[in-house]
Protein backbone atom coordinates (compact mmCIF):
# COMPACT_ATOMS: atom_id res chain seq x y z
CA UNK A 1 0.00 0.00 0.00
CA UNK A 2 1.21 3.59 -1.25
CA UNK A 3 1.55 5.99 2.14
CA UNK A 4 -0.96 8.87 1.91
CA UNK A 5 0.32 11.43 -0.04
CA UNK A 6 -2.54 12.79 -1.88
CA UNK A 7 -2.34 16.60 -0.62
CA UNK A 8 0.25 19.07 -1.77
CA UNK A 9 2.40 18.92 1.49
CA UNK A 10 2.78 21.52 4.28
CA UNK A 11 5.98 20.66 5.33
CA UNK A 12 8.33 19.45 2.63
CA UNK A 13 12.40 18.58 3.00
CA UNK A 14 14.51 17.87 -0.33
CA UNK A 15 18.41 17.02 -0.13
CA UNK A 16 18.98 18.70 3.07
CA UNK A 17 22.24 19.20 4.32
CA UNK A 18 23.46 20.06 7.43
CA UNK A 19 27.14 20.33 8.96
CA UNK A 20 28.16 21.69 12.69
CA UNK A 21 31.17 23.76 11.32
CA UNK A 22 33.02 21.07 9.72
CA UNK A 23 31.25 17.76 10.45
CA UNK A 24 28.57 17.06 8.80
CA UNK A 25 25.35 15.46 9.85
CA UNK A 26 22.51 15.34 7.17
CA UNK A 27 22.91 13.97 3.86
CA UNK A 28 20.70 14.99 1.86
CA UNK A 29 17.65 14.48 3.77
CA UNK A 30 14.22 13.88 2.18
CA UNK A 31 11.11 14.12 3.98
CA UNK A 32 7.20 15.41 3.20
CA UNK A 33 3.84 16.05 5.99
CA UNK A 34 0.54 16.58 4.04
CA UNK A 35 -1.41 18.63 6.21
CA UNK A 36 -3.17 16.77 9.19
CA UNK A 37 -1.06 14.29 8.87
CA UNK A 38 1.07 12.81 11.59
CA UNK A 39 4.15 11.19 10.83
CA UNK A 40 7.32 9.85 12.71
CA UNK A 41 10.70 10.45 12.67
CA UNK A 42 12.92 7.44 14.22
CA UNK A 43 16.32 6.76 14.35
CA UNK A 44 19.12 5.89 16.85
CA UNK A 45 21.02 8.59 18.64
CA UNK A 46 23.55 10.63 16.94
CA UNK A 47 21.63 9.79 13.63
CA UNK A 48 20.34 13.13 12.54
CA UNK A 49 16.93 13.62 14.37
CA UNK A 50 17.17 16.43 16.35
CA UNK A 51 19.32 18.29 13.46
CA UNK A 52 16.85 17.52 11.07
CA UNK A 53 14.04 19.26 13.50
CA UNK A 54 16.57 22.62 14.08
CA UNK A 55 17.67 22.09 9.98
CA UNK A 56 13.72 23.19 10.15
CA UNK A 57 13.18 25.80 12.32
CA UNK A 58 16.60 27.44 11.21
CA UNK A 59 18.24 27.02 14.34
CA UNK A 60 20.83 25.40 12.97
CA UNK A 61 20.61 26.51 8.94
CA UNK A 62 20.60 24.04 6.16
CA UNK A 63 23.64 24.08 3.70
CA UNK A 64 22.18 23.05 1.25
CA UNK A 65 19.02 21.75 -0.21
CA UNK A 66 15.30 23.02 0.31
CA UNK A 67 13.16 23.34 3.11
CA UNK A 68 9.31 24.52 1.97
CA UNK A 69 7.07 25.18 4.46
CA UNK A 70 3.17 25.50 3.23
CA UNK A 71 4.26 26.64 -0.36
CA UNK A 72 7.53 29.16 1.06
CA UNK A 73 10.65 28.41 1.18
CA UNK A 74 12.01 28.58 4.82
CA UNK A 75 15.42 27.16 4.71
CA UNK A 76 17.33 30.42 4.82
CA UNK A 77 14.73 32.29 7.22
CA UNK A 78 15.70 33.23 11.21
CA UNK A 79 14.38 30.78 13.49
CA UNK A 80 11.56 33.12 14.66
CA UNK A 81 10.76 33.66 11.36
CA UNK A 82 9.79 30.23 10.72
CA UNK A 83 8.08 29.95 14.09
CA UNK A 84 5.97 33.37 12.82
CA UNK A 85 4.97 30.78 10.02
CA UNK A 86 3.08 28.47 12.04
CA UNK A 87 5.72 26.00 13.40
CA UNK A 88 5.63 25.14 16.91
CA UNK A 89 8.27 23.01 18.20
CA UNK A 90 8.00 20.97 21.86
CA UNK A 91 11.84 20.95 22.04
CA UNK A 92 13.98 17.88 23.31
CA UNK A 93 14.55 18.58 27.28
CA UNK A 94 11.11 20.30 27.03
CA UNK A 95 13.04 23.79 28.18
CA UNK A 96 10.35 25.20 29.79
CA UNK A 97 11.26 28.89 30.99
CA UNK A 98 12.08 28.43 34.49
CA UNK A 99 11.80 31.49 35.97
CA UNK A 100 7.84 31.68 34.61
CA UNK A 101 5.02 30.51 36.20
CA UNK A 102 2.99 27.49 34.00
CA UNK A 103 0.16 30.00 32.86
CA UNK A 104 3.42 32.49 32.01
CA UNK A 105 4.82 29.79 29.97
CA UNK A 106 1.85 29.26 28.00
CA UNK A 107 0.32 33.19 27.51
CA UNK A 108 3.73 34.83 27.08
CA UNK A 109 4.29 33.10 23.31
CA UNK A 110 1.13 32.32 22.63
CA UNK A 111 -0.28 33.64 19.39
CA UNK A 112 -3.26 33.23 16.53
CA UNK A 113 -1.16 34.10 13.31
CA UNK A 114 -2.40 31.40 10.71
CA UNK A 115 -5.86 32.93 12.62
CA UNK A 116 -6.74 29.17 13.28
CA UNK A 117 -10.83 28.60 13.80
CA UNK A 118 -10.74 27.41 16.86
CA UNK A 119 -7.81 29.08 18.17
CA UNK A 120 -6.47 27.11 21.72
CA UNK A 121 -6.83 29.66 24.70
CA UNK A 122 -5.27 28.84 28.03
CA UNK A 123 -8.51 27.07 29.18
CA UNK A 124 -8.31 24.31 25.98
CA UNK A 125 -5.04 23.47 26.94
CA UNK A 126 -5.49 23.29 30.57
CA UNK A 127 -8.75 20.44 29.46
CA UNK A 128 -6.30 18.98 27.44
CA UNK A 129 -3.79 18.61 30.36
CA UNK A 130 -5.91 19.19 33.78
CA UNK A 131 -2.62 18.78 35.14
CA UNK A 132 -1.26 21.65 34.31
CA UNK A 133 -4.48 23.86 35.35
CA UNK A 134 -3.59 22.14 39.23
CA UNK A 135 -0.12 23.37 38.88
CA UNK A 136 -0.81 26.75 37.05
CA UNK A 137 0.68 29.23 39.54
CA UNK A 138 3.84 26.65 39.98
CA UNK A 139 6.79 27.82 38.55
CA UNK A 140 7.53 25.64 35.54
CA UNK A 141 11.30 24.75 37.02
CA UNK A 142 8.85 23.02 40.05
CA UNK A 143 6.70 20.95 37.50
CA UNK A 144 7.57 16.94 37.03
CA UNK A 145 9.28 16.18 33.99
CA UNK A 146 6.26 14.77 32.50
CA UNK A 147 4.10 18.05 33.87
CA UNK A 148 6.75 19.95 31.79
CA UNK A 149 6.30 18.03 29.03
CA UNK A 150 2.69 19.07 28.82
CA UNK A 151 3.49 22.42 29.48
CA UNK A 152 6.16 22.37 26.31
CA UNK A 153 3.41 20.92 24.12
CA UNK A 154 0.85 22.97 25.57
CA UNK A 155 2.98 25.94 24.71
CA UNK A 156 3.47 25.20 21.40
CA UNK A 157 0.01 24.92 20.55
CA UNK A 158 -0.97 28.43 21.83
CA UNK A 159 0.89 29.50 18.97
CA UNK A 160 -1.35 27.68 17.25
CA UNK A 161 0.80 26.18 15.03
CA UNK A 162 0.05 24.65 11.66
CA UNK A 163 2.42 21.99 12.23
CA UNK A 164 3.69 20.70 15.85
CA UNK A 165 7.23 19.11 16.13
CA UNK A 166 7.58 17.22 19.16
CA UNK A 167 11.21 16.05 19.62
CA UNK A 168 11.80 13.35 22.17
CA UNK A 169 7.48 13.87 23.79
CA UNK A 170 7.97 10.86 25.84
CA UNK A 171 11.83 10.41 26.68
CA UNK A 172 12.33 9.99 30.09
CA UNK A 173 9.16 10.22 31.07
CA UNK A 174 7.05 7.50 33.10
CA UNK A 175 4.78 4.77 31.59
CA UNK A 176 1.86 6.04 32.61
CA UNK A 177 2.63 9.49 31.83
CA UNK A 178 4.05 8.54 28.74
CA UNK A 179 0.24 6.55 28.03
CA UNK A 180 -1.54 10.30 28.65
CA UNK A 181 1.02 12.18 26.50
CA UNK A 182 -0.17 9.51 23.43
CA UNK A 183 -3.70 9.90 24.21
CA UNK A 184 -3.70 13.27 23.93
CA UNK A 185 -1.53 12.99 20.68
CA UNK A 186 -4.36 11.07 19.55
CA UNK A 187 -6.70 13.82 20.07
CA UNK A 188 -4.41 16.42 18.68
CA UNK A 189 -4.82 14.13 15.40
CA UNK A 190 -8.08 13.74 15.29
CA UNK A 191 -8.92 16.77 15.59
CA UNK A 192 -6.60 17.33 12.16
CA UNK A 193 -3.20 18.73 13.33
CA UNK A 194 -0.24 17.89 11.68
CA UNK A 195 2.47 16.63 13.58
CA UNK A 196 5.91 15.56 13.11
CA UNK A 197 7.14 12.98 16.12
CA UNK A 198 10.52 12.40 16.65
CA UNK A 199 10.45 8.86 18.99
CA UNK A 200 11.94 5.65 19.69
CA UNK A 201 8.67 4.07 21.23
CA UNK A 202 7.77 2.10 18.19
CA UNK A 203 5.35 0.16 19.44
CA UNK A 204 2.74 3.36 20.16
CA UNK A 205 3.87 5.79 17.25
CA UNK A 206 2.79 2.67 14.52
CA UNK A 207 -0.39 2.76 16.43
CA UNK A 208 -1.03 6.14 16.11
CA UNK A 209 1.05 7.48 13.30
CA UNK A 210 0.24 7.65 9.81
CA UNK A 211 3.94 7.21 8.06
CA UNK A 212 7.22 7.01 9.17
CA UNK A 213 10.90 7.86 8.41
CA UNK A 214 14.14 6.11 10.06
CA UNK A 215 16.68 8.18 9.64
CA UNK A 216 20.70 6.75 9.71
CA UNK A 217 24.15 8.18 9.86
CA UNK A 218 22.08 11.68 8.19
CA UNK A 219 20.07 10.07 5.81
CA UNK A 220 16.45 8.75 5.31
CA UNK A 221 16.67 4.82 4.94
CA UNK A 222 13.22 3.46 4.94
CA UNK A 223 9.82 5.31 4.57
CA UNK A 224 6.52 3.42 4.87
CA UNK A 225 2.67 3.76 6.16
CA UNK A 226 1.72 2.20 9.26
CA UNK A 227 0.70 -1.31 8.04
CA UNK A 228 4.18 -1.98 6.22
CA UNK A 229 5.43 -1.07 9.03
CA UNK A 230 4.12 -3.44 11.08
CA UNK A 231 4.32 -6.01 9.01
CA UNK A 232 8.52 -5.78 8.73
CA UNK A 233 9.61 -5.88 12.16
CA UNK A 234 12.89 -6.27 10.90
CA UNK A 235 12.61 -2.25 10.17
CA UNK A 236 12.52 -0.75 13.59
CA UNK A 237 15.41 -4.15 14.65
CA UNK A 238 17.66 -3.01 11.97
CA UNK A 239 17.79 0.73 12.16
CA UNK A 240 16.87 1.36 16.31
CA UNK A 241 18.32 -2.01 17.43
CA UNK A 242 15.54 -2.75 19.23
CA UNK B 1 2.66 22.69 48.87
CA UNK B 2 -0.02 24.80 46.53
CA UNK B 3 -2.25 26.14 50.05
CA UNK B 4 1.32 27.42 51.09
CA UNK B 5 2.31 29.04 47.75
CA UNK B 6 -1.13 30.60 47.96
CA UNK B 7 -0.88 32.33 51.14
CA UNK B 8 2.24 33.72 51.10
CA UNK B 9 2.31 35.17 47.67
CA UNK B 10 -1.13 36.20 47.09
CA UNK B 11 -2.49 36.33 50.84
CA UNK B 12 -3.58 40.52 51.82
CA UNK B 13 -0.57 39.83 54.44
CA UNK B 14 2.19 38.29 53.27
CA UNK B 15 5.12 39.68 55.12
CA UNK B 16 6.15 41.15 51.72
CA UNK B 17 2.87 43.26 51.16
CA UNK B 18 3.14 44.37 55.06
CA UNK B 19 7.04 45.51 54.57
CA UNK B 20 6.93 47.60 51.05
CA UNK B 21 3.68 49.26 52.54
CA UNK B 22 5.13 49.95 55.56
CA UNK B 23 8.29 51.42 53.52
CA UNK B 24 6.12 53.64 51.16
CA UNK B 25 4.37 55.18 54.69
CA UNK B 26 7.40 56.02 56.43
CA UNK B 27 9.49 57.56 53.00
CA UNK B 28 5.67 59.33 52.77
CA UNK B 29 6.43 60.77 56.57
CA UNK B 30 10.06 61.58 56.07
CA UNK B 31 9.03 65.54 55.32
CA UNK B 32 7.16 65.44 58.10
CA UNK B 33 9.53 64.27 60.75
CA UNK B 34 12.20 66.58 59.28
CA UNK B 35 10.10 69.19 59.79
CA UNK B 36 9.07 68.21 63.47
CA UNK B 37 12.52 66.99 64.55
CA UNK B 38 13.71 69.82 62.80
CA UNK B 39 16.25 67.77 60.86
CA UNK B 40 16.58 69.37 57.24
CA UNK B 41 19.72 66.68 56.67
CA UNK B 42 17.29 64.00 56.52
CA UNK B 43 15.44 64.84 53.66
CA UNK B 44 18.94 65.41 52.05
CA UNK B 45 19.62 61.78 52.42
CA UNK B 46 16.07 60.57 51.70
CA UNK B 47 15.54 62.48 48.60
CA UNK B 48 19.28 60.94 47.62
CA UNK B 49 17.84 57.35 48.59
CA UNK B 50 14.28 58.12 46.43
CA UNK B 51 16.34 58.86 43.64
CA UNK B 52 19.13 56.12 43.26
CA UNK B 53 16.11 54.15 43.90
CA UNK B 54 14.73 55.39 40.45
CA UNK B 55 18.41 54.26 38.97
CA UNK B 56 18.61 50.84 40.43
CA UNK B 57 14.95 49.97 39.64
CA UNK B 58 15.50 50.91 36.24
CA UNK B 59 19.19 48.97 36.27
CA UNK B 60 16.66 46.02 37.52
CA UNK B 61 14.78 46.06 35.09
CA UNK B 62 17.16 44.85 32.51
CA UNK B 63 19.77 43.07 35.04
CA UNK B 64 16.99 41.28 37.29
CA UNK B 65 14.14 41.00 34.92
CA UNK B 66 16.28 40.57 31.59
CA UNK B 67 19.60 38.57 32.96
CA UNK B 68 21.55 41.96 31.01
CA UNK B 69 24.23 42.57 33.59
CA UNK B 70 24.89 46.61 32.71
CA UNK B 71 28.46 47.29 34.68
CA UNK B 72 27.69 50.95 32.84
CA UNK B 73 24.09 52.09 33.52
CA UNK B 74 25.51 54.92 35.64
CA UNK B 75 26.50 56.15 32.22
CA UNK B 76 22.77 56.74 31.72
CA UNK B 77 22.87 58.77 35.41
CA UNK B 78 25.51 60.97 34.03
CA UNK B 79 23.89 62.07 30.75
CA UNK B 80 20.41 62.60 32.25
CA UNK B 81 22.53 64.97 34.66
CA UNK B 82 24.71 66.51 32.02
CA UNK B 83 21.63 66.96 30.19
CA UNK B 84 20.10 69.74 32.50
CA UNK B 85 23.57 70.83 33.84
CA UNK B 86 24.53 71.88 29.93
CA UNK B 87 21.19 73.24 29.40
CA UNK B 88 21.49 75.32 32.50
CA UNK B 89 24.91 76.38 31.65
CA UNK B 90 23.46 77.81 28.22
CA UNK B 91 20.83 79.58 29.92
CA UNK B 92 17.56 77.15 29.30
CA UNK B 93 16.09 77.24 32.63
CA UNK B 94 12.97 75.43 31.58
CA UNK B 95 12.42 71.58 32.98
CA UNK B 96 9.88 70.93 30.77
CA UNK B 97 12.72 71.21 28.10
CA UNK B 98 15.98 70.20 30.44
CA UNK B 99 14.20 66.74 31.70
CA UNK B 100 13.16 65.23 28.21
CA UNK B 101 16.14 66.21 26.71
CA UNK B 102 18.00 63.91 29.61
CA UNK B 103 15.30 61.18 29.04
CA UNK B 104 15.64 61.52 24.93
CA UNK B 105 19.37 61.76 25.54
CA UNK B 106 19.70 58.66 27.84
CA UNK B 107 17.31 56.55 25.24
CA UNK B 108 19.58 57.40 22.54
CA UNK B 109 22.78 56.53 24.47
CA UNK B 110 21.22 53.23 25.23
CA UNK B 111 19.94 52.62 22.03
CA UNK B 112 23.11 52.35 20.64
CA UNK B 113 25.44 50.92 23.33
CA UNK B 114 22.59 48.34 23.06
CA UNK B 115 22.22 47.44 19.67
CA UNK B 116 26.24 46.79 19.78
CA UNK B 117 26.50 45.29 23.25
CA UNK B 118 23.10 42.77 23.24
CA UNK B 119 24.79 41.00 20.20
CA UNK B 120 26.97 39.61 23.05
CA UNK B 121 26.56 37.46 26.14
CA UNK B 122 27.62 37.30 29.68
CA UNK B 123 31.17 38.82 30.28
CA UNK B 124 31.72 40.55 26.97
CA UNK B 125 28.05 41.88 27.70
CA UNK B 126 29.77 43.37 30.95
CA UNK B 127 32.75 44.45 29.57
CA UNK B 128 31.63 46.59 26.27
CA UNK B 129 28.81 48.22 29.11
CA UNK B 130 31.49 49.07 31.25
CA UNK B 131 33.92 49.99 28.20
CA UNK B 132 31.31 52.53 26.65
CA UNK B 133 30.54 53.99 29.89
CA UNK B 134 34.08 54.55 30.69
CA UNK B 135 34.23 56.52 27.07
CA UNK B 136 31.01 58.69 28.15
CA UNK B 137 33.18 59.61 31.46
CA UNK B 138 36.47 60.73 29.93
CA UNK B 139 34.10 62.61 27.30
CA UNK B 140 32.37 64.22 30.24
CA UNK B 141 35.80 64.99 31.73
CA UNK B 142 36.27 66.80 28.83
CA UNK B 143 34.03 69.01 28.67
CA UNK B 144 36.50 72.09 29.44
CA UNK B 145 33.36 74.28 29.23
CA UNK B 146 31.44 72.23 31.43
CA UNK B 147 33.66 72.05 34.30
CA UNK B 148 36.15 69.44 32.35
CA UNK B 149 37.17 67.03 35.81
CA UNK B 150 35.87 69.08 38.26
CA UNK B 151 32.49 69.22 37.60
CA UNK B 152 29.99 71.94 36.88
CA UNK B 153 27.29 73.95 39.45
CA UNK B 154 23.65 74.50 38.81
CA UNK B 155 22.68 77.73 40.15
CA UNK B 156 19.37 76.97 39.10
CA UNK B 157 17.45 74.09 39.66
CA UNK B 158 15.22 73.10 36.77
CA UNK B 159 11.94 75.57 36.63
CA UNK B 160 8.36 74.01 36.11
CA UNK B 161 6.21 77.79 36.09
CA UNK B 162 4.88 77.56 39.76
CA UNK B 163 6.03 74.75 41.07
CA UNK B 164 10.03 75.83 43.03
CA UNK B 165 12.27 72.50 43.15
CA UNK B 166 14.16 74.69 45.85
CA UNK B 167 11.40 74.02 47.88
CA UNK B 168 12.56 70.45 49.60
CA UNK B 169 9.55 69.08 50.52
CA UNK B 170 7.84 69.72 47.19
CA UNK B 171 11.47 68.38 45.59
CA UNK B 172 10.92 65.15 47.97
CA UNK B 173 7.60 64.57 46.97
CA UNK B 174 8.42 64.82 43.43
CA UNK B 175 10.97 62.65 43.34
CA UNK B 176 8.38 60.40 45.63
CA UNK B 177 5.82 60.62 42.92
CA UNK B 178 8.14 59.49 40.68
CA UNK B 179 9.65 56.35 42.31
CA UNK B 180 6.10 55.27 43.14
CA UNK B 181 5.74 55.71 38.93
CA UNK B 182 8.34 54.15 38.34
CA UNK B 183 8.20 50.95 40.04
CA UNK B 184 4.18 50.92 38.58
CA UNK B 185 5.40 51.61 35.16
CA UNK B 186 8.41 48.69 35.94
CA UNK B 187 5.77 45.80 37.31
CA UNK B 188 3.32 46.77 34.63
CA UNK B 189 6.13 46.13 31.82
CA UNK B 190 7.44 42.89 33.82
CA UNK B 191 3.77 41.04 33.65
CA UNK B 192 3.27 42.11 30.37
CA UNK B 193 3.80 40.31 27.43
CA UNK B 194 6.21 42.13 26.38
CA UNK B 195 8.25 41.55 29.76
CA UNK B 196 7.53 37.52 30.01
CA UNK B 197 9.38 37.38 26.81
CA UNK B 198 12.02 39.23 28.36
CA UNK B 199 12.27 37.13 31.20
CA UNK B 200 11.82 34.06 29.09
CA UNK B 201 14.81 35.32 26.82
CA UNK B 202 16.67 35.49 30.08
CA UNK B 203 16.50 31.60 31.09
CA UNK B 204 16.39 30.36 27.18
CA UNK B 205 16.86 32.78 24.52
CA UNK B 206 16.89 30.56 21.37
CA UNK B 207 13.68 28.92 23.07
CA UNK B 208 12.33 31.73 22.92
CA UNK B 209 13.13 32.69 19.37
CA UNK B 210 12.40 29.36 18.29
CA UNK B 211 8.92 30.32 19.60
CA UNK B 212 8.72 33.19 17.40
CA UNK B 213 10.24 35.82 18.89
CA UNK B 214 13.15 38.08 17.65
CA UNK B 215 14.79 38.26 21.18
CA UNK B 216 16.85 41.12 20.15
CA UNK B 217 14.57 43.21 19.42
CA UNK B 218 12.67 42.91 22.27
CA UNK B 219 15.49 42.80 24.40
CA UNK B 220 16.99 46.37 23.19
CA UNK B 221 13.64 47.76 24.07
CA UNK B 222 14.09 46.66 27.28
CA UNK B 223 17.54 48.44 27.57
CA UNK B 224 16.17 51.24 26.23
CA UNK B 225 13.58 52.06 28.57
CA UNK B 226 16.13 51.26 31.24
CA UNK B 227 18.29 53.85 29.71
CA UNK B 228 15.54 56.47 29.61
CA UNK B 229 14.35 55.95 33.41
CA UNK B 230 17.97 56.37 34.33
CA UNK B 231 17.97 59.59 32.61
CA UNK B 232 15.59 60.88 34.54
CA UNK B 233 17.25 59.97 37.45
CA UNK B 234 19.62 61.50 36.61
CA UNK B 235 18.32 64.63 35.51
CA UNK B 236 16.98 64.35 39.78
CA UNK B 237 20.49 63.79 40.88
CA UNK B 238 21.65 67.37 38.91
CA UNK B 239 19.00 68.57 40.77
CA UNK B 240 19.37 67.61 44.05
CA UNK B 241 22.58 68.14 44.11
CA UNK B 242 22.99 71.24 42.16
CA UNK B 243 26.06 69.84 40.89
CA UNK B 244 27.53 67.56 38.08
CA UNK B 245 30.73 66.16 37.83
CA UNK B 246 32.33 62.59 35.64
CA UNK B 247 32.07 61.32 39.05
CA UNK B 248 28.08 60.67 38.60
CA UNK B 249 29.21 58.20 35.71
CA UNK B 250 32.47 56.51 37.12
CA UNK B 251 32.57 52.63 36.75
CA UNK B 252 32.14 52.39 40.72
CA UNK B 253 28.89 54.37 40.56
CA UNK B 254 27.78 51.61 38.19
CA UNK B 255 28.95 49.18 40.58
CA UNK B 256 26.71 51.09 43.41
CA UNK B 257 23.85 50.53 41.26
CA UNK B 258 24.50 46.90 40.65
CA UNK B 259 24.75 46.45 44.80
CA UNK B 260 21.91 48.17 45.28
CA UNK B 261 19.87 45.65 42.51
CA UNK B 262 21.32 42.81 44.32
CA UNK B 263 21.88 44.15 47.75
CA UNK B 264 17.17 44.50 47.61
CA UNK B 265 16.43 41.74 46.06
CA UNK B 266 16.99 41.33 41.99
CA UNK B 267 13.48 39.91 41.20
CA UNK B 268 11.38 42.03 43.65
CA UNK B 269 9.61 44.67 42.47
CA UNK B 270 10.83 46.64 45.55
CA UNK B 271 13.78 45.25 45.64
CA UNK B 272 15.95 48.40 44.44
CA UNK B 273 14.20 50.88 46.69
CA UNK B 274 14.87 48.54 49.59
CA UNK B 275 18.69 47.85 48.44
CA UNK B 276 19.48 51.63 47.81
CA UNK B 277 17.64 52.92 51.30
CA UNK B 278 19.91 50.32 53.34
CA UNK B 279 22.96 50.54 50.73
CA UNK B 280 23.04 54.89 51.28
CA UNK B 281 21.72 54.44 55.01
CA UNK B 282 24.49 52.23 56.01
CA UNK B 283 27.31 54.28 54.10
CA UNK B 284 25.99 57.12 55.98
CA UNK B 285 25.37 55.54 59.21
CA UNK B 286 28.83 53.77 59.08
CA UNK B 287 30.63 56.79 57.64
CA UNK B 288 29.98 58.39 61.30
CA UNK B 289 31.55 54.70 62.84
CA UNK B 290 34.69 54.22 60.83
CA UNK B 291 36.60 56.30 57.81
CA UNK B 292 36.36 52.81 55.79
CA UNK B 293 33.03 52.49 55.66
CA UNK B 294 33.72 49.73 52.87
CA UNK B 295 35.81 47.30 55.16
CA UNK B 296 32.14 46.69 56.44
CA UNK B 297 29.71 46.76 53.43
CA UNK B 298 32.37 44.82 51.51
CA UNK B 299 31.78 41.86 53.93
CA UNK B 300 28.34 42.39 54.37
CA UNK B 301 27.79 42.16 50.45
CA UNK B 302 29.65 39.22 50.19
CA UNK B 303 27.13 37.47 53.03
CA UNK B 304 24.17 39.02 51.70
CA UNK B 305 24.85 37.32 47.92
CA UNK B 306 26.06 33.92 49.91
CA UNK B 307 23.61 33.38 52.25
CA UNK B 308 20.86 35.28 51.44
CA UNK B 309 19.25 33.65 48.09
CA UNK B 310 17.50 36.92 46.56
CA UNK B 311 18.72 39.58 48.72
CA UNK B 312 16.78 41.83 51.57
CA UNK B 313 13.73 40.77 49.68
CA UNK B 314 14.41 37.50 49.95
CA UNK B 315 14.27 36.73 53.68
CA UNK B 316 10.59 38.00 53.56
CA UNK B 317 10.21 34.38 52.50
CA UNK B 318 7.54 33.20 49.90
CA UNK B 319 9.02 31.54 46.45
CA UNK B 320 10.23 33.78 44.58
CA UNK B 321 10.88 34.47 40.69
CA UNK B 322 14.00 33.26 38.95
Amino acid sequence: MRPRMADAPLLELRDVETSYGLSRVLFGVSLAIAPGEMVSLMGRNGMGKTTTVRSIMGLTPAASGSIRFAGAEISALPAYRVAKLGVGLAPEGRQAFPNLTTRENLVATASNRGDAAEPWTLERVFALFPRLAERADSMANLLSGGEQQMLAIGRALMTNPRLLILDEATEGLAPLIRDEIWRCLEKLRAAGQSILLIDKNVAAITRIADRHYFIERGRIVWSGGSRELASSPDVAHRYLGV
Amino acid sequence: MSEWRKDWRHGPWSPRIVVNAGLVTVLALVPVYAAFAGDPFAMTLFSRILIMAIAALSLNLIMGFGGMVSFGHAACLGIGGYAVGILAKEGIGSGFVQWPVAVVASAIYALVVGALCLRTRGVYFIMITLAFAQMVYYVASGLDRYGGDDGLTIYHRSQFGPFDLNNATLFYYLCFALLLASIYLVWRIVNSRFGLVIQGARSNEPRMRAVGFPTFRYRLVCFVIAGALCGLAGALLANHTNFISPAMMHWTRSGDLIVMAVLGGMHAMFGPLIGAMAFLLLEQGLSHVTDYPDLILGPLLLIVAIYVNGGIDGLLGGPRRG
